[in-house]
């Protein structure tokens, strides 16, 4: 009865699978679905070689330092960076006294009360605050942004697919849109307000390009600010915002690894030692001896069950 | 518990027999996972994985309740509890966090390769058929803890993937959408509906490991199975669990962990999805809505189903989602062949294998942007997966002419030997007579 029934069910299934399959396939012999720009014309992210990338990977602190410049005078009028602290920047080689300065001279200042009156009032940021938000809420992000919302930077890096090399590479990627573009999809031109960067999933970002002409920044360390470097250098400093962890994580990491590996060598050692007694009694009958063992090769090949 | 020659427990300690005559745990214990449980000599290292199970259920329990100390179940807090105060101020936070991540994908790796260990070694027939059943539930328990876990953080993923699998209950027709209201507590997913997914997803792993002990119970009745199907004999046929498997469970538990590790320490986000990381926000549907790896098989059932045939497609979808986990419980009496090894089943293991690679494919057609290429053949293996276990199975099993059996355990670990054994002919009759014939 179970197989009456399971026959059946199976039937109907696979059954109502075959229509669909075909109604699918002859909607799309009928109609086939019309190319897109944004998949032809999309680009994976451009290669990226940070200090932090691979299993051994650990930040290079001037570049996280020269990161955070780019983000503190360009990224930071627009992008929020709500999960970090002030006080967090100390892993990047600031002092207490420089942290204390970058927070009091911060350009937003930290929602507050005043203290006489209970009114709203803002404050001052202290290392123990997040970075304030350039904007109060999100209704005023949009109607600053031609109502586009700047997203959150703090996890940028682990929230786009393609991490660091994604960020990167949207920064650097806005160009002109390709005439070849035009030509097939007379219908895609980027609209106002928009701005073309094949690495973004519909190629047209609401984000203006950011970094535009070399030394928009004068780094503290004197490395030429190039717009490749700027990019790279601010992408590195988010892989840091989104993971500030890495590098414990990449040593408790390898010690442990060495534990484990320890731990197996030994653990197979013993299992050894444990089953050696064990199959060595299953041999008592000797069926390893040669001449056994090719009497059942011979039994195995009569019977046909030889592989 | 399961074979005569079992030993008994007997402490040496004065304590331990003070203990034993009062309480007889230890006599428990060492009847279950000790000296007194007799296994098959002849396990190969499939047999490892549902000791693996275990550890990753007690791993995702230990971790999940130290992570249960610092979230937060609210729509506000949910995703800077995790993101901000778990990962990165809370000591070795991050740790405990990926952990548990990846911990849930590994523990369903480890359960997929036990289940599919079950299915080629025919674990499910009898006597074991509670045992697989059992089995089943715990499998469909996970499945409601990780689907209600990964809705914790509140990113966008957690989000929509809760509205698409409510969704579920809105396809079956008058009363569906009132019970999609009831479960969520809301029209959406929002504040009742998080924070019941945290009271549940905390409350079931110990209903399952309740669901594991009976698991283990009704394995001990029969005893394990081992790679030839044959029943245990005698005492020539077995080892004891401790020091034997014991020892063996142990390397291959470091060894198995050390890739967990690896992922865990490494490649800690690759197995998830990175929308996940950006806030839940019920205004904005991401790009694409897929669930956890680990579901994409079942999530290509459901999307194959694309043609109104009588009853909505998305009714199609949803029955035979839930239908493709349903019939494995009647795999038992789908699959008569009392042969229970797929080793000795020369045309079964090739459907087996089939079997094996259709999931895989079906996995790829459910992880991806719906194509109209990858639909095709998301409905091509989403009809063979049913026609396999409703259709193939029990044709293959009525006609089959199996290999002849080793006359016992110890005979097939002498290398051979057990062709030679076997009765001239057994293997050209019928099934029936093979089981009597490895029966006696």
């Amino acid at each position: 009865m179970v197989r009456v029934i399971g026959f059946l069910v199976g039937l109907v299934f696979a059954g109502v699978l075959l229509i669909s399959l075909i109604s699918g396939v002859a909607t799309n012999l009928s109609s086939p679905p019309a190319p897109l720009a944004s998949e032809e014309f999309h680009k994976s992210p451009k290669p990226l070689h940070l200090a932090s990338d691979g299993p051994f990977g650990k930040f290079d602190r001037r570049q996280l330092q020269r990161g955070f410049q780019v983000y503190s005078e360009v990224c930071s009028a627009c992008h929020s960076l709500k999960l970090v602290s002030f006080g967090e920047l100390k892993q990047l080689g600031y002092n207490d006294a420089e942290i204390k300065k970058i927070a009091s001279d911060w350009k937003t200042q930290v929602p507050s009360i005043n203290p006489d009156t209970g009114e709203a009032s803002t404050r001052k940021a202290l290392p123990s605050d997040n970075f304030p938000s350039p904007f109060a809420n999100e209704t005023a992000a949009r109607a600053a942004n031609n109502n586009a919302l700047p997203p959150d930077l703090s996890l940028i890096t682990k929230a786009r697919e393609g991490g660091a090399p994604y960020v990167y590479s949207i920064l650097t990627g806005f160009q002109a849109q390709p005439a070849e573009l035009l030509k097939k999809f007379p219908d895609a031109k980027t609209p106002q307000n928009l701005h073309y960067n094949p690495y973004f999933a519909n190629l047209n970002i609401a984000m203006p390009p950011p970094l535009t002409t070399a030394g928009q920044v004068t780094y503290a360390d004197g490395t030429p600010a190039t717009v490749d470097q700027m990019a790279k250098d601010v992408a590195a400093f988010l892989v840091w915002t989104a993971e500030p962890n890495l590098e414990s994580r990449h040593a408790v990491g390898l010690s442990v690894v060495i534990f484990l590996l320890i731990g197996t060598v030994f653990g197979y050692l013993a299992y050894r030692q444990i089953w050696q007694d064990a199959k060595r009694a299953v041999r008592v009958t000797g069926a390893l001896e040669p001449e056994n063992q090719a009497k059942s090769r011979r039994a195995k090949v009569k019977q046909g069950v030889a592989g | 518990m399961s074979f005569s020659w079992a030993k008994p427990y007997e402490p040496k300690h004065p304590v331990m027999k003070w203990v034993d005559e009062r309480l007889p745990l230890p006599r428990l214990v060492y009847g279950a996972i000790g000296g007194g449980y007799p296994v098959p000599r002849n396990l190969n290292y499939f047999w490892n994985f549902g000791v693996l199970a275990g550890i990753f259920l007690t791993v995702q329990i230990v971790t999940g309740i130290v992570l249960a100390m610092h979230y937060t179940a609210s729509t506000d807090g949910a995703f800077n509890s995790v993101n901000q105060l778990i990962m990165r101020d809370v000591n070795a936070g991050w740790l405990l966090r990926y952990a548990h991540m990846n911990g849930a994908s590994f523990f369903f790796i480890v359960t997929y390769i036990h289940i599919f260990r079950g299915l080629y070694y025919g674990s499910y027939k009898a006597p074991r058929e509670l045992v697989w059943m059992l089995g089943l539930v715990i499998y469909f328990l996970m499945m409601a803890t990780a689907f209600m876990g990964y809705v914790l953080p509140w990113g966008q993923m957690s989000y929509w993937g809760a509205q698409v699998i409510t969704g579920f209950f809105s396809a079956f027709p008058i009363v569906g959408e009132p019970i999609r209201i009831w479960l969520l507590g809301g029209y959406a997913p929002d504040q009742a509906a998080l924070t019941r997914f945290f009271s549940l997803h905390y409350l079931l792993p110990f209903v399952i490991a309740g669901v594991v002990i009976l698991h283990i119970w009704a394995l001990h009745i029969p005893g394990s199975s081992n790679p030839t199907g044959v029943d245990v004999k005698d005492e020539k046929d077995t080892l004891p669990f401790h020091p034997f498997y014991t020892a063996k469970d142990g390397w291959f538990a470091a060894a198995f962990l050390l890739i967990y590790c690896l992922v865990t320490f490494y490649a800690p986000n690759y197995l998830g999805h990175s929308d996940n990381y950006i806030p839940a926000n019920p205004l904005a549907t991401p790009a694409e809505i897929v669930p956890e790896w680990y579901f994409w098989p079942f999530y290509a059932i459901l999307r194959s189903f694309t043609f109104d045939f009588i009853l909505p497609a998305k009714l199609w979808g949803v029955l035979a989602m839930f239908s493709s986990i349903l019939l494995l419980f009647f795999l038992p009496w789908l699959d008569k062949s009392p042969v229970r090894s797929g080793s000795y089943r020369p045309v079964f293991k090739r459907f087996f294998w089939l079997l094996v690679v259709d999931v895989i494919v079906l996995g790829w057609a459910g992880g991806g942007a719906p194509t109209p290429f990858r639909n095709a053949i998301g409905q091509i293996s989403a009809a063979y997966y049913f026609l396999h276990f409703l259709v193939i199975l029990p044709l293959v099993s009525r006609f089959e002419v199996p290999l002849p059996l080793p006359n016992s355990i110890s005979e097939s670990v002498l290398h051979g030997e057990a062709a030679e054994a076997a009765p001239v002919g057994a293997g050209k009759t019928r099934g029936g007579s093979i089981a009597t014939a490895s029966a006696h």
